[in-house]
């Protein structure tokens, strides 16, 4: 979906991305992880042409990005910034509604297409539409930023720290969304953040930023189980390592199919991380596992976590 | 009597035996007692050109009357004692409207006794007391509309309903016999051809004045390095005094106008209309160009960021999201100009440009206060319509600015 092809970008005579190279497949869900400087957000921001690469080449689903308009390109990639940048004027529906009215899209499929985002986002369409951004909270807004972005149905989104200004209950329950948008829709996306633990749970990909290149780029597990240097070893940080393995494995990896166990069942998905948690709450060190659907399917031991 | 509980919260030792909880109402109707007391309500004079002796309210208008403003005026300060509620503040509003109303019936009733049988050259000029207790009466009105967060509409009918009272009055000829009624039946015509002088004047001056200044305005955001330059010249322009603005516009204008002789044609002149649309519109400038710099400049990035990283183009940006969040701070420059302007013009009379000045500067000639109030008075008027009327609408606009 993105090819980015040994990409340079200067601001003064700092190079702030130094010949990146970075393929993302599409459907991937793909983290620019790094401190800040790093260079992760202008990576992003040249994707869509918010900022010009001064060398190198980016390709969008084959194309070289140079070769369409700007706004053209923009209005096929979706965007989700940190500060949000709701319009204030506008209400709820006009807000989701603004790459779908760029496009000309009729009044009806416009109003349909909102409504449908709104009960995606969890937001009650009766209740939230007509409303003014200065009337949500900040998580709300962020949902809205989120519907606008998927609005005309882009094949890419590009998401810049989007959930670093919400509260940290307010952020799980986005990041939940987000991965399950995810799952729906097979969205390729580009994530840029600094939060490991956000990284992990969100990426099929991450790509570790140092110095405006790529110090690392693999699944979630390699990095955390084959750190590629020192740099990566210490910017995952080495303590709570064990943790953050838990939580990016998954129930279903190790579960004793056909057995079973008292209490309330986890689902499949569940990372272990959060099997161990409710293990230390319920005072147990068996739990039942269910599918999807809600069916028993199995059960999980204290042991099958250290495995 | 027990002790209420004051806006700092309950007292707990009971020192003070009653409450006052409208501080504002109370002073309103100190000031007003004490100018009644102390100054005359109107002043009479043999004739216009000598200042009036002061007589007192109660030896003017008659018992009657007085009793009437007494009761009001009585009635205002109680309701400082009983607790706030939105019944009590519209009532105050009512007996203040009422009392500014009655305030002027018995000025212009004062007059009307005053004159019977005295010779035809008496004047009867409005007295201290009559504008204190108007403006009290205009103020305690106003201040129990804003404690009842009065919407636009409430404010319009509240202001639509005193002009009419005030015009009503005037049509029954209640208000004929005193000397700023006879100045203006005097010059009824010059009046309203000097009103309509003044407006177009402003109009004309602000107009040009935002057609300048707003593209330089944007035009000092896109490129700061203009903002400088810009507003050092127009703050220089800011700092000189009017008159000798008026004054230096002579020159260059006289010379252009000996260059090119057919510009005389189209009314160009150094002394008129020409030199004083001119200088308003170098002093309207900077209140336009800063206000379009401070409004634009204070949109929220993040909206014109997301606004770009969603395909907008430059002027899809600057129609749909700058320029509207800016908007209430561009209406706010227009009405500092517009009221300033109204002020500035009465000067521009003294270049022969005409307008409402023309009776300021010819009563201060004469040493005739009530042809200068002619020529102020409307101005005054002029210019509180004006700063109503915009703050109305960026009120409006404020609310609602759907896409």
């Amino acid at each position: 979906m993105i090819e980015i092809d040994e990409v340079t970008k200067y601001y003064g005579d700092r190079r702030v991305v130094d010949s990146l190279s970075l393929a993302v497949p599409a459907g991937d869900f793909c983290v620019l992880l790094g401190s800040s400087g790093c260079g992760k957000s202008t990576t992003l921001k040249m994707i869509n042409r918010l900022i010009a690469a001064d060398a190198g080449q980016i390709r969008v689903a084959g194309k070289e990005i140079g070769t369409i308009p700007a706004e053209a390109l923009r209005r096929r990639i979706g965007y989700v910034i940190q500060s949000i940048g709701l319009f204030p004027h506008w209400t709820v529906e006009d807000n989701v509604a603004t790459v779908p009215r760029l496009l000309k899209w009729p009044r009806e499929r416009r109003r349909d297409r909102v409504t449908e985002l709104l009960e995606m986002l969890r937001l009650a369409p009766a209740v939230y539409r007509a409303k003014y951004p200065h009337q949500l909270s900040g998580g709300e807004q962020q949902r809205v930023g989120v519907a606008r972005a998927l609005a005309a149905d882009p094949e890419l989104l590009l998401m810049d720290e989007p959930f670093g200004a919400v509260d940290p209950v307010t952020r799980d329950d986005l990041q939940g969304e987000l991965a399950g948008i995810h799952r729906a829709t097979k969205k390729t996306i580009v994530f840029v953040t600094h939060d490991i633990e956000e990284a992990l749970r969100l990426a099929t990909h991450i790509a570790v930023m140092q110095n405006g290149g790529i110090a690392q780029l693999g699944s979630p597990l390699d990095i955390l189980e084959h750190p590629a240097s020192d740099f990566v070893a210490d910017f995952i940080g080495r303590q709570g390592i064990g943790l953050k393995l838990l939580s990016v494995r998954k129930i279903a990896d190790r579960m004793r199919a056909g057995e079973t166990a008292e209490g309330e069942p986890l689902a499949l998905d569940t990372s272990l991380r959060d099997a161990l948690s409710a293990m230390t709450t319920r005072r147990t060190n068996r739990l039942a596992v269910c599918d999807a659907a809600g069916h028993r399917v199995g059960a999980i031991a204290l042991a099958d976590l250290v495995r | 009597m027990t002790v209420q509980s004051g806006p700092t919260g309950p007292r707990t030792a009971v020192l003070v035996p009653i409450c006052i909880h409208n501080q504002v109402l109370l002073v309103l109707v100190i000031v007003a007692v004490i100018s009644v007391a102390l100054s005359g309500f109107v002043g009479a004079a043999p004739n216009r050109l000598v200042s009036g002796g002061p007589i007192p309210i109660w030896a003017a208008t008659g018992a009657l009357t007085t009793a009437g403003i007494t009761v009001l005026g009585v009635a205002l300060s109680a309701t400082c004692l009983i607790p706030p509620s939105r019944l009590l503040h519209c009532a105050v509003a009512w007996v203040a409207a009422a009392l500014l109303l009655l305030v002027l019936a018995a000025a212009g009733h004062a007059a009307s006794l005053l004159v019977q049988g005295a010779k035809p050259s008496v004047r009867i000029s409005l007295g201290p007391a009559f504008w204190v207790l108007a403006a009290c009466a205009a103020l305690a009105m106003g201040d129990a509309l804003q404690r009842l967060e009065a919407g636009v509409t409430a404010q319009l009918v509240a202001v639509t309903g005193i002009a009419l009272g005030a015009a009503s009055l005037g049509a029954h000829g209640t208000l004929d016999a005193l000397s700023l009624a006879q100045e203006f039946e005097m010059r009824r015509q010059v009046f309203a051809d000097a009103v309509i002088r003044h407006i177009t004047l402003v109009g004309v001056s602000v107009a040009v004045a935002t057609m300048i200044g707003f593209p330089l305005g944007v035009a000092a955001v896109k490129r700061p390095s203009l903002q400088d330059p810009v507003f050092g010249v127009l703050n220089i322009l800011q700092t000189i005094p009017s008159i000798a603005l008026f004054g230096f516009l002579i020159v260059p204008l006289s010379a252009l106008l000996a260059a090119v002789p057919r510009l005389g044609e189209y009314g160009v002149g150094g002394i008129g209309v020409t030199p004083a649309i001119i200088a308003l519109v170098l002093y309207a400038l900077l209140p336009v160009v800063r206000n379009t710099v401070v409004g634009l400049t204070g949109v929220d990035y993040a909206a014109v960021e997301a606004g770009r990283g969603m395909g907008m183009t430059p002027g899809q940006i600057f129609r749909g999201i700058e320029l509207p969040l800016a908007l209430p701070v561009l209406l706010a420059g227009l009405r500092i100009v517009t009221v300033q302007a109204i002020g500035l013009a009465v000067v521009a009379a003294l270049i022969g440009a005409g307008g409402l000045g023309t009776f300021v500067f010819e009563g201060l000639g004469q040493y005739a206060v009530d042809l200068v109030l002619l020529g102020a008075l409307p101005a005054i008027f002029l210019a509180l319509a004006a700063d109503f009327i915009l703050q109305t609408l960026t009120a409006l606009l404020r609310r609602h600015f759907a896409p």
